[in-house]
């Protein structure tokens, strides 16, 4: 199914950039005219004569070797274009996925376990901010933290570890605050289904610890759709990076992935893309043995429907 | 009981209008729904109540503060925020109806004939459903404006591809359950035929849920839209947009002008909530009165 869904994506990503418009020699030439004998170079080096499908075959075996051809606006091979970016959308992924990974399963747990004026307060704060735009929550951050009290950069990525988090703090947050918002609510409401089960009912008059409860009655099946949940909006922030980069300046994968669509860098187009479906399908395959592992019923062989 | 008994009492059982349904979804519904008339008086009225030209603005009056008739001030280009503002709110509310639009109606008829045929047809579109998962809707906007140039109608119509497995999953499950009833059986052995029973009984007994989906998804599809237009491949500067306008005023944030960008941003995240908090309420309407 994996292999199946990333040859699709794969045949998709390549037919589409093949019917844009647009001749490829002219992209190349970038619009003068070229002596036959350079056209007949160039076709064969990109191998422009070959039907479709024989095209499609050649890029799919290059791009399997990490190799995704030359960038046409840069002069440069696309997978060292890509290397020297992708440790910034990573890092930036990465820390927006433990940011809603600590704070919303923890909003969640303390609005489940706790009902009252913070539950109310939280269910509140929780629907605005599942409603911000990462676009928008990055303008407001730089306003406060940057303009007004200078705590944070307003662009870059930083050097060195400390350097890094320095400058990638603000675009986490930012990436992070609808998905954060979208994992307390959902955690918030298993944690109060589970505690409402008759299992958690029997286990509170057997006299089990409140501390041991939690852990071994409630958390346990309630991971099961925090797990979901958290995988399909982390899964979700590798495309919604571009944004973030963008309002950061940030010089990583989907920023440069929409400046290649501008200026029709084709096999940057492809290549990022490729990088992209195959990253999102790989979160997904994780969650999918996360599951296997939180519930022992799930094997992996079958689905979790 | 017979046939026509159970048929009768099952289909057109709640037809209570829409201010009853509205009332159920509590204050919170109803506020919500307050708000999404004014975008939408907005959105339909917006160009005749601006009081300025939106295109045209005088440089002299760059990011100058709210004064006068102007109650938000100007941006970057000296424009009046107020009238784009109220201009902008067209794209902005067209471009999700038109997403939502699309992906419902195909996504319900994906749906329903999946759940009706079941079998190999079934399966197929199943798995193609679960390729279409492998794209989220922001790369297949960028890869779409790469194929026919940047705009509103492409970032759209790619929107409504990548929500459509999400419509055609939940609406498959309530399809199969519906499916399941007695009256379906009922009406087939009296002889209807498979597109009367689903277009007006199966379809309408699903409505509760598709409205609720629908709303739900408009919120989802304001904020890609307007994501798509800060990147610049959605709607396309001058005209005003509430997503362009976050982007052509962010240098305001960081020069100590922050209003114009802070203004669109607020438009879009105050809709964005009412339709989430409607959409909930309806979902959870629905979702009882199937208990």
């Amino acid at each position: 199914m994996l292999v199946a869904t990333l040859l699709i994506s794969s045949f998709i990503i390549f037919s589409a950039m093949y019917l844009a418009p647009g001749n490829p020699i002219a992209v190349l030439s970038g619009g003068r005219s070229l002596p036959p004998e350079s056209i007949r170079v160039l076709e064969e080096r990109f191998h422009l004569n070959e039907p479709f499908f024989t095209q499609y075959w050649l890029w799919l075996k290059a791009a399997l070797h990490g190799d995704f051809g030359i960038s046409i606006a840069q002069r440069q091979n696309v997978s060292s274009l890509i290397t020297a970016r992708v440790w910034t959308t990573a890092a930036l992924v990465l820390y927006a996925s433990i940011i809603i990974l600590v704070i919303g399963i923890a909003i969640g747990l303390i609005a489940g376990l706790k009902p009252g004026l913070l539950d109310t307060s939280s269910l509140v704060a929780t629907s605005v901010s599942a409603a911000i735009p990462s676009f928008v929550a990055a303008i407001v951050l730089i306003l406060v933290f940057s303009v007004k009290l200078g705590w944070f950069p307003t662009i870059g990525t930083g050097e060195g570890f400390a350097g890094t988090v320095h400058h990638l703090t603000l675009p986490a947050f930012a990436l992070a605050i609808s998905s954060l918002a979208i994992v307390a609510r959902v955690t918030r409401s298993s944690v109060r289904d589970e505690l409402g089960r008759e299992h958690v009912q029997t286990a509170v008059s057997r006299g089990i610890p409140y501390p041991q409860l939690v852990r071994r009655h409630v958390l346990r099946n309630a991971a099961i759709p925090i797990t979901t949940i958290a995988g399909i909006t982390i899964a979700s922030l590798i495309a919604l990076a571009a944004v973030v980069e963008r309002a950061f300046s940030l010089n990583g994968l989907g920023a440069y992935l929409v400046s290649a669509s501008n200026s029709k860098d084709f096999a940057v187009v492809q290549g990022i893309s490729l990088v992209l479906v195959t990253a999102f399908v790989v979160v997904n395959l994780i969650v999918d043995i996360l599951y296997a592992v939180l519930d022992p019923r799930v094997s992996l062989g079958s689905r979790a429907t | 009981m017979s046939a026509d008994a159970v048929a009768t009492a099952a289909a057109p059982a709640k037809r209570r209008g829409w201010w009853a349904l509205l009332r159920s979804t509590g204050p919170a519904g109803i506020a919500s729904a307050i708000v999404i008339v004014v975008a939408t008086f907005m959105a339909v009225f917006g160009s005749a109540l601006a009081s300025e030209d939106p295109y045209v603005g005088r440089l002299s009056l760059s990011f100058l503060g709210s004064g006068g008739g102007n109650l938000l001030g100007f941006d970057a280009q000296g424009r009046d925020v107020m009238s784009r503002l109220l201009v902008g709110a067209r794209s902005s509310m067209l471009g999700p109806l038109a997403v939502v639009a699309i992906c419902m109606s195909v996504g319900t008829v994906f749906a329903v004939t999946s759940a009706w045929k079941r079998g190999t047809y079934d399966a197929v579109v199943s798995s193609g459903m679960d390729v279409l998962f492998a794209f989220p809707g922001i790369l297949l906007a960028i890869l779409a404006a790469t194929v026919f140039g940047a705009g509103l109608p492409a970032a759209a119509l790619a929107l409504a591809v990548a929500y459509t497995p999400y419509v055609a999953r939940v609406l498959r499950g309530a399809a199969l359950r519906e499916r399941s009833q007695v009256y379906v059986d009922a009406l087939s052995v009296q002889g209807a035929s498979s597109f009367s029973i689903c277009m007006k009984h199966l379809i309408p007994n699903m409505a509760p849920l598709i409205v609720a989906q629908a709303t739900i998804l408009f919120g989802y599809a304001m904020v890609d839209l307007a994501a798509i237009s800060f990147l610049g491949l959605g709607v396309q500067p001058p005209n005003p947009d509430w997503g362009v306008m976050v982007s052509e005023n962010q240098s305001g944030v960081v020069q100590g002008y922050p209003m114009p960008a802070l203004a669109a941003g607020l438009c879009i995240v105050v809709v964005v909530v009412a339709f989430n908090v409607l959409g909930e309420r309806l979902y959870e309407r629905s979702q009882a009165e199937r208990r």
